[in-house]
């Protein structure tokens, strides 16, 4: 448990280190939310309406900037060998990775989504709904995205493969969350899609980390 | 745990590492569908060491990584103290210290953080593994700065920290000067004298005295 907290506290210190990172990410959120009033227009009830959806397809390619490097450093100067043998299970270090994406990708996304949405005129009682979603759905992106990484870590043009891999699994996130915020704008409750995002990250928790250490396993080989 | 045993036992020869043996019969690996090598048998007793010699692509750093347990074996067994080694890969990975081709080590961090991880044994302080490598020179640095030499020296000293009785080197010499390589030889016979043992591939000669040498075509 401790190693576990200490390989996120190493990697929470090298994206400090390399904050460009992060900050990368968090503009290319603002931007790419940003686009979306220059191409439909300023209208604010078009904008609210769309305004959820905007965030949330915003926050799932952000969240991808920084995937094809999560393991690909380590891959490549032979740390991840040396994590492998370090004694924490392979899915361990899946799980403390996605932890450390979590830390450095999903919550300065999630801080982020409030102005963003802000911004495109979002409903006064849409924006909590939108942000109690982000929490769950981003841990969720994390995993999905840890196990995505490492099972084309290793393979040519993973970088490519890498979206095309995670953005189909992603979809359920994805429906759920938005239909949350669509039945808190018509006032229906939004209760139960909400727990079916939760049932979404409940599924994957353990599963996303174990099959991301088999792959870990599979690429070290 | 036998650990306790060896603390009242160290003068006369340390128990703990005294029933370890290492027993290789017949590995045989695989990269992809080529055989690599195969029917590789050794025998390895506490203080032993074992020089892996051949040519390029002989099959010297795939044999490493199969003993690490980061390859699985095409065939043959590797027992520990009689039981197979790869049945418990956590158990195993306590038992080792593998070095390999890369350095693995963070430009980003300081010399001193790159160790911090793998610290995790309180009688062997960082300082000291600084300290037998002449690196305590250069410990808040970020590693960026060193040169090749520097952050061999710096994967050398994560062996120092490991309590793993036996070390797995790939080419450990690479890029080291001859003061570094001395050191090196210091260090060894230091791990081969408390019973450890080095399973070392290499090209150059090794301040190894009394190594068994095993030939890979």
């Amino acid at each position: 448990m401790s190693l576990l907290l200490a390989l996120i506290g190493r990697d929470l210190r090298l994206s400090l280190r390399h904050g460009a990172d992060t900050i990368a990410v968090l503009l290319f959120f603002f931007l790419a939310g940003l686009l979306f009033p220059l191409a439909i227009g300023p209208n604010p009830e078009t904008l609210g309406r769309l305004a959820p959806g905007i965030v949330w397809v915003c926050a799932l390619l952000a969240a991808l900037l920084p995937l094809d490097r999560l393991f690909g450093a380590d891959f490549e100067d032979g740390t991840l060998d040396q994590l492998l043998l370090s004694g924490l299970p392979a899915a361990a270090i899946a799980l403390a990775k996605a932890a450390a994406h979590w830390l450095t990708t999903g919550l300065p996304l999630l801080l982020a989504a409030g102005p963003l949405a802000v911004m495109l005129r979002i409903s006064p009682n849409g924006l909590p709904v939108l942000l109690a979603c982000l929490v769950p759905g981003t841990f969720a992106l994390s995993l999905l995205g840890t196990a995505g990484a490492a099972i084309v870590l290793g393979a040519r043009r993973g970088g490519v493969l890498l979206p095309l891999l995670v953005l189909p699994l992603a979809v359920p996130v994805l429906i759920f969350a938005t239909s949350a915020s669509s039945a808190a704008a018509v006032g229906l409750p939004v209760r139960p899609h909400f727990l079916l995002l939760l049932a979404v990250l409940a599924f994957l928790t353990p599963l996303a980390p174990l099959a991301g250490g088999a792959a870990l396993r599979a690429a070290a080989e | 745990m036998p650990e306790s045993a060896a603390r009242t036992d160290e003068a006369a020869a340390p128990a703990l590492l005294r029933a370890n043996l290492l027993q290789a019969r017949d590995l045989a690996a695989f990269r992809g569908e080529r055989l690599v090598f195969e029917g590789i048998s050794f025998q390895l007793a506490p203080g032993g060491a074992l020089l892996l010699m051949g040519p390029n692509g002989a099959g010297k750093s795939t044999l490493l990584r199969l003993l690490a347990g980061l390859l699985a074996p095409g065939a043959g067994t590797l027992l520990w103290a009689g039981v197979p080694a790869f049945a418990d890969r956590a158990a195993w990975a306590e038992q080792i210290a593998y070095l390999g081709h890369q350095d693995a080590v963070k430009m980003a961090l300081s010399v001193e953080e790159n160790l911090r991880f793998f610290a995790r044994h309180a009688d062997r302080p960082i300082g000291a593994a600084l300290g037998a490598l002449d690196l305590a020179r250069l410990a808040p640095l970020p590693a960026r700065f060193l040169s090749a030499g520097q952050r061999r020296r710096l994967a050398l000293a994560r062996l120092l920290l490991s309590a793993a009785p036996l070390w797995l080197l790939d080419e450990p010499t690479n890029g080291l000067d001859a003061a570094a390589i001395e050191r090196l030889g210091a260090m060894l016979a230091t791990h081969r004298d408390k019973g450890g043992m080095v399973i070392a591939a290499t090209h150059l000669p090794l301040p190894l005295a009394g190594a068994a040498e095993l030939a890979l075509q």
